[in-house]
């Protein structure tokens, strides 16, 4: 059983039909949010490529996420961000078996059809594209195919969870190959976490609706979510992850999975990488195994990496008030 | 004699709902035993029945190779030990996947059930579907059936017996000892599949 906490029940991306002799039903919160538990423990990667995507999945990627540019290079290239071309996610997804994701701009209602329409298997809303609406995320509750949202803490997470989000995701600051921001957001919500839950225990409701109000969320969300100590979905980190040791931190820390961007592909070794940051998160309990994992890796051929305090362009923000 | 132990085989995917799920089962069975996450081969030798989890098959059986633990199941397996295949575990049970789209796959399995399985049959995640299913063979008449992404079996050997199917296709079957549904029960609040196993595994036991 999974938690189906601030699930809308009967929404628009609810269909039902019949199907030969058994009535169905597709784009429940179960479906939506059960896709992304069958991703636990896994690593997505972005790609850009059909042979990036080949190279993911031979590594042993639980899914790919496809976009236009790494976040490494849209940072460079500046200008608007948007979704990758259609025929090329297309060619992905008819070249590898595992989950194909892919981004869309914060807001954009119709690129998010479109992509539904093209049948990818999740939705990211991401900030690493340009947003198109700075005020109002998409209502996801209107798809049938599931989203992913990034959030730097609690009531981020909360709120797009409420407007139909199945899964989670750290922002950290992509396409800089620096974790800090992507430790700084889980450890925000691990401990906003711990805080509505000794409320929880101490039974003081007054306090709980008091948050609920500070996090601009539902007092129903924010106390289904109190009780279970950790949020209602699958929450991966994201952000900056360029090492095996960097999955593995980021795994210790409470994070169901991770997304790997520009970490990968803007290295010099790609292949060993990919495999050496699937083997980290899979065995991130054992130092061992991290170690063989990292030994795999030159760190002369990791990205260079940006200090995010000279960053112009800080893309956690994006979002980030509504 | 102890309890019996159970294992849910943890490499990738939602080892924690069919953990939750086994301890259920067994509390209200009302029977001893313990239920752990598993993913070396020496916790998988001591073992009287094993869960391998919804996941990514490619993933779970690449990394169940890389130490052993896929070469150790395949033992047990050939001990009669029971096993729950769910989703991407009972491709990993299968002698033969293919892609729906892709085509035939050379990943590793665990080449025992006797089935050509199908991946991705239904579709993609928009396709993923909930749907009432009966398991009537094992004397379930309703099950709420959570298929994601979830494979069909397209043949099925003589020694392989089908539990159920959804129009057509076939979703559940069992093998000796082995249990193989494209369903996600650990998903729902019904208990009956996981109850099912581990009565499997105490009639072995």
């Amino acid at each position: 059983m999974i938690p189906l906490s601030g699930d809308l029940g009967n929404s628009k991306g609810v269909v039902r039909e019949n199907v030969g002799s058994f009535s169905t039903t597709r784009g429940t919160s179960t479906l939506k949010r059960g896709f992304a538990h069958m991703l636990k423990n896994g690593v997505v990667m972005d790609v850009t490529t059909v042979e990036q995507a080949q190279i993911a999945e031979e590594a042993g990627a639980v899914a790919v996420m496809v976009l236009d540019k790494l976040p490494s290079d849209v940072r460079k290239a500046g200008g608007v961000a948007r979704t990758a071309s259609i025929r090329i996610i297309q060619e992905i997804m008819d070249s590898v078996t595992i989950p194909v994701m892919a981004k869309c701009r914060i807001g954009h209602v119709y690129e998010a059809m479109v992509l539904q329409e093209t049948n990818v298997d999740m939705i990211d809303e991401s900030e690493v594209l340009t947003p198109a609406d700075e005020n109002h995320h998409i209502w996801k509750w209107d798809f049938t195919t599931p989203f992913v949202n990034g959030a730097r803490n609690l009531g981020e997470a909360l709120r797009r969870i409420e407007e139909g989000a199945a899964m989670i995701r750290t922002k950290g600051e992509p396409g800089t190959g620096n974790v800090a921001e992507a430790v700084i957001h889980i450890k925000n919500v691990n401990t906003e976490l711990r805080r509505i839950k000794s409320i929880y225990d101490a039974g003081d409701e007054q306090d709980l609706i008091s948050v609920a109000r500070e996090l601009k969320v539902s007092y129903s969300i924010l106390e289904e979510t109190a009780s279970l100590g950790r949020l209602p979905v699958v929450n991966f980190a994201a952000g900056g992850i360029s090492t095996p040791a960097d999955a593995a931190y980021l795994m210790t820390l409470g994070c169901d999975g991770v997304f790997v961007g520009s970490g990968i592909f803007k290295a010099d070794d790609a292949k060993e990488r990919a495999q050496a940051i699937v083997l980290a998160t899979t065995f991130w309990e054992d130092p061992d195994k991290v170690k063989e994992a990292q030994k795999m890796i030159d760190e002369r051929q990791s990205m260079l990496g940006l200090d995010v305090k000279n960053l112009d362009l800080r893309m956690q923000e994006r979002g980030s008030t509504a | 004699m102890s309890g019996i132990s159970i294992g849910v085989l943890a490499v990738q995917g939602d080892v924690a709902e069919n953990i939750m799920a086994t301890k259920m089962a067994l509390e209200e069975l009302g029977l001893e035993g313990i239920v752990n996450e598993v993913n070396t081969p020496e916790q998988i030798s001591d073992l009287d029945g094993l869960i391998i989890p919804g996941g990514e098959s490619t993933v779970i059986g690449t990394l169940s190779m890389v130490n052993g633990s896929l070469k150790k199941i395949k033992e047990k397996i050939a001990g009669g030990m029971p096993v729950f295949g769910i989703c991407a575990g009972m491709i990993l049970l299968s002698k033969k996947a293919k892609d729906r789209v892709i085509g035939e796959m050379d990943q590793p399995l665990l080449d025992y059930l006797d089935v050509k399985i199908e991946r991705n049959a239904f579709g993609r995640q928009k396709d993923s579907f909930e749907s009432e299913i009966s398991i009537d063979k094992i004397c379930i008449s309703k099950f709420p059936g959570v298929f994601i992404r979830a494979p069909s079996i397209l043949e099925t050997g003589k020694n392989v017996e089908v539990l159920s199917k959804f129009n057509e296709k076939i979703i559940a079957v069992k093998q000796g000892n082995v249990v193989g549904t494209s369903f996600h029960p650990e998903l729902t609040g019904d208990l009956s599949l996981h109850k099912y196993f581990v009565n499997l595994i105490k009639a072995k036991h």
